[in-house]
């Protein structure tokens, strides 16, 4: 397995091995395509706004296009990718960040807002190695499949017992129910939410 | 998404000025869970943003006095938590808390919220953003250009209000139990302010769907005010839906109750989910008017509500829905009112 790891001496990684592959395959289209269809594609030049963010604890001064979202901010220019694109459009909740300590969605938060304020991702949930409560929770509970909704509702669940919204079963479901699960893993997520929540009460 | 020029005002008298200033293409945004949402579907298409988040001192609650009086710029979520709030009004408390996610209502200000745009499946699919080819007419969003709607699928469309042009759902839930309970609210312009009871903020679409709220170019929503009432106690926001939490309601009702006993002395009774506006419920209200509230007084208020509706080709359901949810909320409500 080693030797799958590095691709021509250079490190290689899940992602780097997605990102050539994407750029690949959207230059040759456009090559291949009407002129007309390429120009289309062709982003417009948006006006740029320098911005002062705190993410994860460390002040990041960046320079953005007024029209990004935080989602895209925190992926592609801080290479930040814990936060997920599910909808793009606010109803899945896998991009849910923490913005001055409140869950947001991130995909409809424009990136100029936090200008000044402070970002949580997932990333920044961690105290070095030792996992957040709410991240071994859902590992003890088999909260989870394919994984791709955990980060959002690992956010949004740690924002949902610090709201004291934690307080049964029910009231959980709904302070959630902005998170959505393709693989219905629903009954370990609340039942993670639920072992931090008695924890943290106890 | 096409390109805007971004401005951060730091008073509501500023945000005015860039308004004027920016011209033709301005738009005021505040959380931008509606507008961006659009923006990025292509539907909205602002040249000038004015993000109206900057504004210092535009978020406070006061409930003390003769009116509730939430700025334009607090959160859904924490009008929704407020202690006078959740004791004396729940039917305010809970048309925001079933309203969207915890999310939503963290970014959401109430004062955008009154202003949020219909979920019709035509008007938001078929702009450009999500579809190639054909797009769907839809007279709200290209006006003159038809309704997809009428004789297509209507399932989720009103059943009030409707007009030839249109047929699009009034969206909120907040601005329904802010028609309830006479709510008014309070826009700076250019030429200075104003007060707009809430019921008038809406318009039905007629001919002219794409224009939706009575506010002139350059008038941005600063505060609501609610009077106070006892009512507020015996009141609640009853919503049905697909699924039990964050979804649009198929119908809902906002109540509030006077009663001398088991009789009520006035009711306070507006719809959400079936028609093209914030929907006041007056024939209901004169019906149970010095009337003892029982099933049967209170399913009859639900069918009078909805004595005008007229049903499309899939959304037939909604009218006897509408009618008990109805009855549901002038019972829960009621209940509350013994307790």
């Amino acid at each position: 397995m080693a030797d799958m790891d590095h691709f021509l001496g250079v490190p290689l990684t899940r992602r780097t091995a997605l990102g050539g592959t994407a750029a690949l395959t959207a230059s040759s289209l456009i090559a291949e395509s009407d002129p007309l269809v390429a120009a289309q594609l062709a982003k417009p030049v948006g006006v740029r706004l320098a911005i002062r963010t705190t993410v994860n604890g460390k002040a990041v001064p960046v320079e953005i296009d007024v029209r990004t979202s935080l989602l895209d901010l925190l992926r592609e220019q801080l290479h930040l990718t814990g936060a997920k694109k599910g909808c793009d459009h606010g109803q899945c909740g896998a991009c849910t960040v923490h913005v001055d300590g409140r869950r947001v969605a991130s995909c409809l938060t424009l990136a100029a807002k936090v200008d000044g304020r402070a970002v949580t991702t997932i990333e920044g949930l961690a105290d070095g190695e030792t996992l957040h409560p709410m991240q071994q929770a859902f590992i003890d509970h088999d909260a989870l499949q394919c994984g791709y909704c955990t980060p959002g509702q690992i956010m949004a669940a740690v924002a949902c017992v610090r709201e004291g919204n934690a307080t049964s079963k029910d009231r959980i479901r709904e302070y959630m129910s902005g998170n959505i699960c393709r693989c219905g893993a629903y009954v370990g997520i609340v039942a993670a939410i639920e072992q931090v929540a008695g924890r943290e009460k106890a | 998404m096409r390109p805007f020029t971004y401005a951060r005002p730091e008073s509501a008298v500023a945000a005015v000025q860039a308004f004027t200033a920016a011209g033709a293409g301005a738009r005021y945004i505040a959380g931008g869970t509606s507008l961006y949402d659009l923006m990025k579907l292509d539907i909205e298409k602002p040249q000038h943003l004015i993000d109206v988040t900057t504004i210092r001192g535009l978020d406070g609650i006061e409930t003390d006095g003769e009116r509730l009086r939430f700025e334009a710029l607090a959160p859904m979520s924490t009008v929704a938590t407020d202690k006078v709030v959740l004791r004396d009004y729940p039917v305010l408390a809970e048309a925001l808390w079933k309203a969207a996610s915890q999310q939503l209502r963290n970014m959401a200000t109430v004062g955008g919220n009154l202003l949020q745009r219909t979920r019709c499946l035509y008007f938001r699919n078929g702009a450009g953003g999500t579809s190639v080819g054909n797009t769907y007419p839809c007279n709200k969003r290209e006006p003159g250009s038809g309704c997809a709607a009428i004789g297509g699928l209507d399932r989720s469309q009103a059943v009030l209000g409707q007009s030839p042009s249109c047929t699009a759902v009034s969206p909120g839930d907040w601005p329904v139990a802010l028609v309830a309970l006479d709510a008014y609210v309070e826009v700076l312009g250019a030429s200075g302010s104003r007060a707009i009871p809430i019921a008038e903020l809406y318009r039905l679409p007629g001919s002219t769907p794409n224009l939706e709220f009575t506010l002139q170019p350059g008038e941005m929503i600063t505060a609501i005010v609610v009077p106070k009432t006892k009512a507020g106690r015996h009141s609640t926001y009853h919503k049905i839906r697909d699924r039990e939490s964050y979804a649009f309601a198929l119908a809902s009702a906002a109540v509030a109750l006077d009663m001398d006993g088991d009789t009520v002395t006035r009711a306070r009774i507006a719809l959400g989910g079936v028609a093209t506006k914030p929907w006041r419920a007056t024939a209901a209200e004169a019906l149970l008017a010095g009337k003892p509230l029982t099933p049967a007084t209170a399913l009859a208020a639900g069918h009078a509500a909805f004595a005008d509706a007229k049903a499309g080709k899939q959304n037939g359901f909604k009218i006897e829905l509408g009618a008990r949810t109805v009855a549901d909320a002038l019972t829960i409500a009621a209940a509350r009112n013994r307790s």
